[in-house]
């Protein structure tokens, strides 16, 4: 499946650098990466493919649960098929 | 890629404006499960539900991680107890009760909706008996909910049942005097009860569904009332369309989920229940949304207009949304369960009689109501009755689940706790219902119902 990465929180440094360490041990491939300041906070969204993936979702989700603690971001792994849904007809 | 505002709008949408999906229910027949031996049957009942809904909440939870959106409850339906029951010789049916009560547990779900009989032409032997059964099911039940339906557009008012659930709704709030009538939470009385209904308290698989379905209710109150903020003063064209927009993409949420939830289960799709279901949680008001719209409390005069635009839009929002819409579909008004409706009392903005008014225009009726544990039974029916004719004439679903609360007096308040809330006790009248009650028989049905 593929899905969004969003993390949303204060400019830091690492914070690309934390994410993307993660998600190449997990066989994660990033797609595409976007970043940019959306209504006051700092915003970076990935598409990645999680096909390949050689951890289960909740433990990638346990891995960057540890990662948002340690850069005081919000870090959120969504399918991509509910902004499909939501935004496209 | 998908747009980046986009992408921050759903984000905020879940986290700020607690958009979320209120319910996977899933709907079971129990039509099989029939015996003469009523101790079979009830082993047949708790054995096909615990198959169903095996994996029900571990899906649920699933599709809760992968897409990131909130799914509160997962829950099941099942055909009307009546009719399962009333083939086995068993007087009591609260063993019945008990017995979903098990299955609900063992599944994990937090209700079990269907211990139900359909009345409103007259009773079979096993809809007395179920009836006869509700205080004490609710009583020593935890998850059971209940619910009669007593009038239908196309058959009228069935009045013998609408006193009959006065004097129950009285008893089930006795029996739980000492929860404060809690047991009345779980008990609705309708008129044009649907049949795919996933809500609590009112749902249960009715005799026209498949086997086994899912259906899904959404919410998001919150989101609206956000939406709104965005278009402050503006007309009503832009209101109206800014609410649709809004159900449009909670909507399509909705059936992302539940089509989602089908496939995972191997069990059809049913319907998606495009509701707007307020929760106690601040920011999750239907009453915010109608003073969103301009009215210093919910309660004032242009609520019932308020409202009607909200309900209708709601509705020609999520339409399109979904491949089917069903249930209740439209705003819910608990009292209980909607901080702006319980400040909108406290502050006396808001009675019964306004209540009433708005239940004419939103998709359910007067729900979560608390009113004074010494009002008479026939005072209760009345307010059924009232109900029952706003939804019989004007051809929809309306219902009653009201406590009246064992020693509590106007002005008290009642903490139910959780998602049914807290309610301040509600005046009624205090002018006698008794006579008019007491005739009994069937309110014919209305002349604009022949439509064959």
């Amino acid at each position: 499946m593929r899905a969004v990465i969003t993390v949303i929180g204060k400019d830091k440094i690492g914070i690309i650098a934390g994410i993307s360490t993660i998600l190449a041990e997990c066989n994660v491939n990033i797609l595409d990466i976007s970043q940019t300041i959306l209504q006051d906070y700092f915003t970076m969204i990935m598409l990645v493919d999680l096909t390949y993936m050689n951890v289960s979702l909740s433990e990638l989700n346990e891995k960057l649960d540890k990662k948002e603690e340690s850069l005081g971001v919000s870090i959120k792994v969504q399918h991509e098929d509910i902004f499909k849904a939501m935004h496209q007809i | 890629m998908i747009n980046s505002n986009e992408i921050i709008e759903t984000i905020r949408m879940i986290e700020e404006e607690k958009l979320d999906i209120r319910t996977i229910t899933m709907g079971i027949s129990l039509r099989d499960c029939c015996d003469s031996d009523g101790e079979k049957a009830r082993r047949k009942i708790y054995d096909k539900i615990t198959r169903y809904a095996e994996n029900l909440v571990k899906v649920g939870e699933e599709i809760e991680m992968e897409y990131g959106i909130p799914i509160i409850n997962k829950r099941i339906s099942v055909t009307p107890i009546s009719m399962i029951a009333e083939s086995s010789d068993e007087e009591d049916y609260v063993k019945f009760a008990v017995a979903l009560d098990k299955a609900a547990k063992t599944t994990g779900v937090n209700f079990i909706g269907g211990f139900s009989a359909l009345v409103h032409k007259g009773y079979t032997i096993g809809d007395g008996k179920l009836i006869a059964s509700i205080p004490e099911a609710l009583n020593i039940t935890e998850r059971v909910c209940s619910s009669v339906n007593v009038a239908t557009s196309k058959v009228g008012i069935n009045m013998d049942a609408v006193r009959q659930m006065g004097e129950v709704i009285k008893k089930t709030a006795e029996l739980t005097a000492d929860r404060d009538g809690l047991g009345c939470a779980k008990l609705v009385v309708f008129a044009n009860a649907p049949e795919d209904n996933p809500f609590m308290a009112g749902a249960f698989h009715g005799v026209g569904e498949p086997e086994c379905v899912i259906n899904v209710g959404v919410s998001g109150p919150g989101a609206v009332k956000a939406a709104l903020e965005r278009v402050k003063g503006a007309d009503f064209d832009t209101v109206a369309e800014t609410i649709k927009r809004t159900a449009f993409k909670i909507t399509r949420m909705g059936q992302l989920v539940a089509r989602e939830a089908s496939k995972r289960l191997n069990v059809p799709f049913g319907i998606v229940d495009l509701s707007l279901a307020p929760t106690p949680a601040v920011g999750d008001s239907v009453a915010y949304i109608l003073e969103e719209m301009g009215l210093e409390s919910c309660g004032a005069h242009g609520t019932t207009a308020a409202l009607a635009l909200l309900n209708d839009a709601v509705k020609k929002g999520g339409v399109m949304a979904s491949y089917h819409v069903g249930g209740l579909s439209g705003a819910f008004i608990p009292v209980s369960e909607d901080a702006g409706m319980i400040e909108a009392v406290e502050r006396g903005a808001l009675n019964i009689d306004k209540l009433e008014a708005m239940t004419c225009v939103c998709s359910v009726g007067l729900d979560m109501i608390a009113i004074p544990g010494d009002t008479p039974a026939e005072t209760i029916s009345a307010i059924i009755a009232d109900e029952c004719a706003i939804g019989v004439m004007n051809n929809k679903t309306t219902a009653v689940r009201i406590i009246p609360v064992p020693g509590k007096k106007v002005g008290e308040v009642v903490e139910f706790g959780g998602l049914l809330g807290r309610a301040p006790i509600m005046q009624v009248s205090r002018f006698s219902s008794c006579d008019f009650i007491k005739r009994g028989g069937r309110i014919p049905a209305p002349i604009h119902s022949f439509k064959n």
